[in-house]
């Protein structure tokens, strides 16, 4: 019997209400369901989480590492896009 | 009764629960290092060490109602085979994959709804205990289903090989749904549920899983029995001797 390995799927976990999910590893499952018990298992073991997002690794389209200075780095030199004139009112955390 | 006899009672069904419990935690954390995939095998330390958890829960309040001085540690290392309390299905071996998933399975389905009767036991720390517990099968029960799916419903080798598991563990079921004198004293003092009760309901829930698995419930015939009462099949003695080694060896040796 060849071996054949599970597919990757990408971990996002919500760790309060009110926050975002966010990427927090990658694991091998069979299924989607799968995927979810196994990220349950790996990564909240210690109470990190109040949910869970699974996405088979294959279905995440990235940016070509290549194309990085065509993409990026006409942003480093507009410091105007940046709120930096703002003043951050007290008592926001999670800005 | 006298209140020493109730407390003898108490005792024997605190070590019923906690036994099942210990030996499983045993035999889930011997997949470590054996699993089919990584991911899997942290499923099953898990799982393991939630048994470990309830063993220890169990046998310190066993420990109290005893009153001898004996702590945990004694009740889980210190005993031989004899005095081992739990059921026969939980002492086979982990086998292949699929009859460590069978085994949990059979066991889980049974168990949740143990649980659900003892978190309204009379008896407060038993309630609380299981209240507890449940959240955890709850989750066991469902990753375990999952597998009897997958396996059963999978190709023509993990079904083959998990319709073997169930066939050869039916033979352990029937000692799950037996009621005896500590039983019967459990229903009258309303600390625990009657198991005879539990069988409809099981069932129900057992055969709605393997329907959809295309598994065949297996057919009812002789029942082996005997391990509430000490009476073990040759797979306990082993296990223990690996479990106990350590206090055996080194007695009253300490992290």
């Amino acid at each position: 019997m060849t071996k054949q390995d599970w597919p990757l799927y990408e971990i996002f976990i919500r760790s309060r209400s009110g926050l975002s999910h966010r990427h927090v590893g990658s694991l091998h499952a069979a299924d989607a369901q799968m995927a979810l018990d196994h990220a349950r298992d790996l990564y909240t073991r210690r109470g990190e989480g109040v949910s869970i997002w699974a996405v088979a690794s294959r279905d995440i389209v990235a940016s070509d590492p290549a194309e990085s200075a065509a993409l990026f780095e006409p942003a480093e030199d507009k410091i105007y896009r940046h709120p930096t004139f703002y003043e951050v009112p007290e008592g926001v955390e999670n800005l | 009764m006298t209140k020493a006899a109730d407390k003898k009672m108490l005792f024997e069904y605190l070590l019923r629960l906690g036994d099942n419990a210990l030996v499983l935690g045993q035999q889930l954390s011997k997949w470590v290092g054996h699993g089919p995939e990584l991911e899997e095998e942290m499923a099953m330390a898990n799982f393991a060490l939630d048994y470990v958890g309830q063993a220890r829960m169990f046998f310190s309040y066993a420990a109290e109602i005893e009153g001898r001085g004996r702590s945990e540690d004694d009740i889980a290392f210190l005993r031989d085979c004899g005095e081992f309390r739990n059921f026969l299905l939980i002492e086979q071996r982990n086998g292949d994959f699929a009859q460590t998933i069978a085994r949990q399975f059979l066991f889980e389905s049974f168990y949740q709804f143990q649980l659900d009767g003892l978190s309204r036991s009379t008896d407060k720390r038993i309630a609380e205990i299981a209240a507890r517990v449940i959240k955890e099968i709850n989750y066991h029960l469902r990753h375990m289903r999952q597998w009897v799916l997958r396996l059963g419903d999978g190709t023509e080798e993990s079904h083959r090989r998990l319709q073997h598991a169930f066939d050869y563990l039916w033979r352990y079921t029937g000692e799950l749904f037996e009621a005896d004198d500590i039983d019967v004293w459990a229903v009258q003092h309303g600390v625990g549920p009657n198991p005879e009760e539990l069988l409809g309901r099981w069932k129900d829930y057992l055969e709605n899983t393997l329907k959809e698995a295309t598994l065949n419930r297996p057919e009812d015939g002789w029942m082996d029995s005997g391990g509430r009462n000490g009476h073990h099949t040759e797979h306990l003695g082993y296990l223990l001797a690996d479990m106990q080694f350590l206090q055996r060896a080194y007695p009253g040796a300490n992290w």
